[in-house]
């Protein structure tokens, strides 16, 4: 990603830098040293948790994700198509009389388009938030790392990316071990 | 408080490796040790027991994939394999000879298969409900138990969806159940609850999945970066997949753990996301599986049949899917929590008291369901619902109502007693016998109900055959034999959950957590 300021940082051997990873010990340390980060005014950077961290968007600065929404049009849109196909399919298509009942009775349709509903909107969710998330992506620089592989075990990071317009490798590295990074290593592209 | 250092130093050091485990500040008297919960209100007993680290959890849950399998799983998972099998030739001998085979007759036109159908789809509303209704409810220790219960939702609803399947008479029809063009351009009547019975069905199997296999992404990721690690840290070692062969296994757990996590790398902006994604399929999940045992009662309900034709099937047969269900669940997590090293540590007592205590409520709402339907055939002043239900009682089939009665009423009533409801022992126990009460529920509202209907000259019996039977047997192994391949291949507990509900998760986590924050 080019960075805002056009300067691209790259090794001593050439090549390119994805940013700066830092290791916490603890959950405690990584909210405060988050906070820290977010004070900065540092915006392309991220914080790696074995789990979800109570209040970690805030301590991010991270907006509300909007995805609840997109799933709740999706239900809809899936409800009304399933009703659609029914009404189309019973009423007009092909009109059978069964049990006495009138052609297009939306009261037995009902079932169905509570169902296709649920399910459009299950999908929805899965897949919105694979894809908002950037998902599947099965290589990452961050993988490079084996120290970063903790992160699914007991450790805590936080990686500030070089294409942050504030990145600056001595000053990015010294707010990190100002917040009481254990580590501080650089991560290859 | 105390003079203890502060917790966030004393884990630092101890996951650095500078310091020994800590003795429990105050775990040591909540409870009893074994998560157990006690009278004082305001101390909550531990949901993972004996203080264990992060990494321990990692490494107790992955070991169970990790790990050679103990020793009695392989004898386990052929005996339920071969059961599998069986059932696999005795549905092909029936495709190929007719459900003729089958004990039905022009009276009990429905019997066994049904049963066995609504048996099963019941089961499988225990792990929505626990993955779904108890989230929303923030019920925290339901992460111990929640990824077995969903797998074996979706187990227990591919054994329940092979019945519908089977039963149709022409089973490569079967297709025609959905609303896919055919060559006589008629679609199928949606004004029919077998219709909603096939979407309310195929819907919740994949809402499940779906739910069950997000659930697992970062446990997936867990996996893959721990055979990633071994590799890197032995490039030229491990254990290879079959003798003579140069594949080892880490490389293919890598392979395919890797590519089953989509690339997950515990980004905080993605956990955001997906606990919002979380709750939302929570959230929609709830109304879908009150729904679909709802609908599956409707089969019944809708008809003019006495005994089917009642009002309170909905709710009734909810409860009792819900019953049911837990009585599986704790099937199969007791003796797990047996034979596995440290799942105690997971699924405590408590859980198990838990569970129990539902077992109790829902036992009692549907003891109040058998009693109401009662009430109503008689108060209704309709003589063929009446006769219907003195039939179930003291007809040719007294023994399956009675069976019925003792095993879902009478038995959970032992759980008033704490002592009881603690015992893993007696929680097993009553647990077969709500699952025998539940299969016979089934068993009697269907058959009782179909065998003497309106006209008595063609009143009729049931006999099972061979066939009804072994299809029935071998579904049982069936689901255990997938159940089995889950506690081998996957990640059992919801590692990253679970580790999200012990004290040090917090970020605020300090030493007088008990004291209110």
């Amino acid at each position: 990603m080019p960075r805002a300021t056009g300067k691209v940082y790259v090794t001593e051997k050439g090549e390119a830098i994805h940013g700066i990873l830092a290791e916490f010990a603890t959950p405690a340390a990584l909210y405060h040293a988050a906070e820290h980060v977010r004070d900065a005014g540092y915006s392309k950077w991220d914080t790696f948790t074995p789990f979800p961290i109570h209040g970690m968007e805030d301590a991010m600065g991270v907006k509300r994700t909007k995805l609840p929404v997109a799933v709740a049009l999706m239900a809809f849109a899936g409800a009304g198509l399933a009703f659609l196909m029914q009404h189309w399919m019973a009423g007009v298509d092909y009109p059978l009389m069964h049990q006495g009942k009138p052609y297009s009775s939306w009261q037995a349709f009902v079932p169905i388009t509570f169902e296709l509903g649920v399910l459009f909107a299950a999908f929805t969710s899965l897949i919105g938030m694979l894809a908002l998330n950037g998902l599947p992506r099965w290589h990452h620089p961050l993988f490079k790392k084996e120290r970063f592989l903790a992160s699914s075990d007991d450790r805590f990071f936080v990686c500030i990316e070089a294409c942050d317009g504030k990145f600056d490798p001595d000053a990015t590295r010294a707010l990190l071990e100002k917040a009481g990074a254990t580590s501080i290593e650089l991560v290859e592209e | 408080m105390t003079t203890h250092p502060h917790p966030d130093e004393i884990t630092a050091k101890r996951l650095a490796g500078l310091s020994p485990a800590p003795k429990p500040p105050h775990h040591g008297d909540a409870g009893h040790g074994d998560g157990t919960l006690i009278d004082t209100p305001g101390i909550r007993p531990p949901l993972v027991l004996n203080n264990r680290t992060f990494g321990e959890v990692t490494d107790i849950i992955c070991g169970y994939a990790e790990n050679k399998p103990p020793r009695w799983w392989h004898p386990m998972a052929a005996i339920t394999g071969l059961m599998a099998t069986m059932m696999g030739a005795f549905i092909l001998y029936l495709v190929i000879t007719g459900i003729g085979t089958w004990g039905l007759n022009n009276q009990v036109d429905w019997a066994w298969d049904i049963t066995n159908f609504v048996f099963w789809i019941g089961i499988g509303h225990a792990g929505t409900l626990i993955s779904a209704i108890l989230c929303l409810l923030k019920q925290k220790w339901r992460t111990a138990v929640n990824r077995s219960a969903e797998a074996m939702t979706i187990f227990a609803v591919i054994c329940a969806a092979t019945f519908p399947g089977i039963h149709v008479g022409r089973q490569w029809m079967a297709w025609m159940l959905f609303p896919i063009p055919n060559a006589n351009a008629i679609w199928p009547n949606f004004r029919s609850p077998l219709l909603w019975d096939v979407f309310a069905v195929s819907t919740y199997g994949t809402v499940s999945f779906l739910f069950w296999f997000m659930g697992m992404v970062p446990d997936l990721a867990t996996l893959r970066d721990r055979a990633d690690k071994r590799l890197r840290a032995n490039p030229d070692g491990g254990a290879l997949l079959l003798p003579f062969i140069p594949v080892r296994i880490d490389a293919i757990r890598a392979k395919v753990y890797g590519f089953l996590a989509v690339g997950w790398r515990f980004s905080s902006r993605h956990w955001h996301r997906y606990e919002a994604a979380y709750l939302v399929l929570a959230g929609i999940s709830t109304p879908l599986v009150l729904s679909v045992h709802s609908i599956v009662s409707t089969d019944f309900a809708t008809s003019i049949l006495p005994g089917w034709h009642t009002t309170i099937f909905p709710p009734y047969f909810v409860a009792g899917a819900i019953f049911g269900g837990f009585a599986m669940v704790l099937l199969l997590l007791i003796p797990a929590r047996e034979l596995y090293p440290n799942m105690k540590d997971f699924v405590t007592t408590r859980h198990l008291e838990n569970m129990a205590k539902i077992l109790l409520l829902t036992g009692m709402m549907v003891g109040f369901a058998y009693s109401m339907e009662f009430f109503i055939a008689w108060y209704g002043g309709n003589e063929y619902e009446l006769y219907c239900f003195q039939n179930r009682a003291f007809g040719p089939y007294w023994w399956a109502y009675w069976t019925m009665i003792s095993c879902n009423v009478i038995s959970p009533q032992l759980f008033w007693f704490k002592k009881l409801r603690t015992t893993p022992m007696v929680i097993f126990i009553i647990s077969v016998f709500v699952t025998i009460g539940m299969w016979f529920e089934r068993f009697v509202i269907i058959v009782t109900s179909l065998h003497r209907a309106f006209l008595p000259g063609e009143w009729g019996m049931f006999h099972p055959t061979a066939v009804d039977i072994c299809i029935f047997v071998g579904s049982l192994g069936l689901f255990t034999h997938l159940f089995l391949l889950f506690l081998r291949f996957l990640p059992v507990f919801p590692i990253a959950e679970i580790k999200a509900v012990m004290p040090q998760a917090s970020p605020h986590h300090h030493d007088d957590h008990q004291g209110g924050h």
